[in-house]
């Protein structure tokens, strides 16, 4: 058969079965400006194995690829490592079309395929740590709770080492790379380290855990196959590492500048105050809401250790951009951060308290007192801005155990 | 001593083990876990966690 779309191999058995979706720029409030791919895995056994599968819209460049190969009617088994809807939503119209013998999920993969599709299809459950052999070769299962949600799972093609990952040490890249050494490194460690900040942040105890626990499993996966972005068939550990990194979140001199604005005051104010950072020593990230996104504000934070969030009083409260980011970042739950507030105001100036209260409730220690100035910042208070600014880099300094 | 599980993750709060990683030493009771502990796994609040049959 030769068609447009054609699967790819990864190692003896395994093929990617994919889509390819560079249209998208927002994944639920994720920017996603490079795109993204939704991975699914064909399994050559005897039986055939489908592993994932992709968004509905793209079931079919999915059962093209796999049609490159084989019958799409030749699978007998499909595994389902994550309920979430870009992996799974093409499933029930794929059962349909196929008829499989199985399909394999977690326990809680089985009720959250069940909540999403209203079903009656059965579903067998594998359990942790369940081996499966299938045509000579043999499935591992690893249930991963709350990585990053309460059904995802892991499963290792034992013979090929190939670990189908599914979101864990994923990213957002649309591209026609499938491996990640056909990309540049900058560009894919950045790719990572945003979908880390974003997906799995507040769950670094967890990846943590689960680091410590695939080591002593002795997975040593050859090849990891996530099911977004390209895959890592050589040197997968740098990924591992990578995600032990990032799950400490240690800071570093580096502060990220959040500041919302109406008449650029605040504005002004958010650069005098990075002015006094740089000066202090910290590598300095302005994010001023409007241009930057939220969620490259969280990627910014990831290795940060200060969050300085300012924003003008609207009609008694914070500003909304700034509102959104702060319920964002709330939910990530940063560590290790300093952190303070200012703002510019007209009459009644309650939005700086209201932010610190939230920073507090993020348990972001403040460096100092929040800086209110009325109307437009003028010589003194930018001074003020700037003065601000070195405190928290001094604070930050010291926390770190360094020398200014 | 009575184990909880968390209905949002299904994380399992045992007492023998406690949650030492939050500072919960082993052998802490269900009551005696603070009221600001956080699920370990999903990171919801006490609230949402109901008894369960051994």
């Amino acid at each position: 058969m030769s068609g447009a779309f054609e699967a790819v191999k990864v190692s003896d058995h395994v093929y990617w079965v994919g889509a390819i979706d560079w249209a998208l720029r927002d994944f639920h409030g994720y920017a996603t400006s490079r795109g993204t791919t939704y991975n699914a895995y064909l399994i050559l056994s005897d039986p055939v194995v489908l592993v994932d599968t992709v968004k509905a819209a793209f079931k079919d460049e999915m059962l093209a690829r796999i049609a490159s190969l084989v019958d799409p009617g030749s699978i007998r088994w499909i595994i389902s490592n994550h309920a979430e809807m870009d992996h799974s939503s093409a499933l029930p119209e794929v059962v349909a079309r196929v008829r499989p013998e199985k399909v394999l999920a977690s326990a809680q993969g089985r009720d959250a395929l069940a909540r999403h599709f209203h079903w009656d299809q059965p579903v067998e459950v594998v359990a942790d740590g369940q081996e499966l052999e299938v045509g000579g070769v043999h499935l591992r299962f690893i249930e991963t709770p709350m990585l990053h949600w309460p059904d995802s799972m892991f499963t290792l093609l034992v013979e090929d080492g190939v670990l189908f990952s599914n979101d864990a040490f994923g990213m957002h890249l649309a591209g026609s790379a499938r491996f990640i050494d056909q990309v540049p490194p900058e560009l894919w460690r950045a790719e990572a380290a945003k979908y880390y900040a974003n997906i799995l942040m507040p769950l670094s105890p967890v990846v943590a855990k689960l680091l410590a626990r695939a080591a002593e499993l002795k997975l040593s996966p050859r090849v990891i196959a996530p099911d977004h972005g390209p895959i890592f068939r050589r040197h997968p550990e740098n990924i591992v590492r990578l995600y032990a990194q990032w799950s400490r979140q240690e800071p570093q001199r580096k502060a990220v500048v959040v500041h919302g604005t109406m008449w650029q005051s605040t504005a002004r104010m958010a650069w005098a105050i990075g002015e006094g950072l740089a000066a202090g020593g910290m590598e300095v990230c302005q994010m001023p809401l409007g241009a930057a996104h939220r969620s490259d504000v969280a990627t910014e934070l990831l290795e940060a250790g200060a969050l300085i969030v300012g924003s003008p009083t609207i009609n008694n409260q914070i500003f909304p951009t700034v509102a959104d980011v702060l319920t964002y970042l709330k939910g990530l739950r940063p560590k290790n951060l300093l952190g303070a507030a200012f703002g510019s105001y007209g009459w009644s100036g309650q939005a700086v308290g209201l932010i610190e209260a939230q920073l507090r409730e993020m348990k972001i220690d403040l460096a100092g007192e929040g800086l209110r100035l009325q109307y437009v910042p003028d010589d003194e208070g930018l001074s003020r801005c700037r003065a601000l600014g070195e405190r928290v880099a001094a604070a930050v300094v010291e926390r770190l155990g360094g020398q200014a | 001593m009575q184990k909880y599980e968390c209905e949002a993750c299904g994380y399992i709060y045992d007492p023998a083990q406690g949650d030492p990683d939050s500072g919960v030493a082993p052998g802490t009771r269900w009551e005696d876990v603070p009221s600001d502990w956080l699920c370990p796994l999903c990171g919801v609040g006490k609230d949402m966690f109901r008894p369960v049959e051994d």
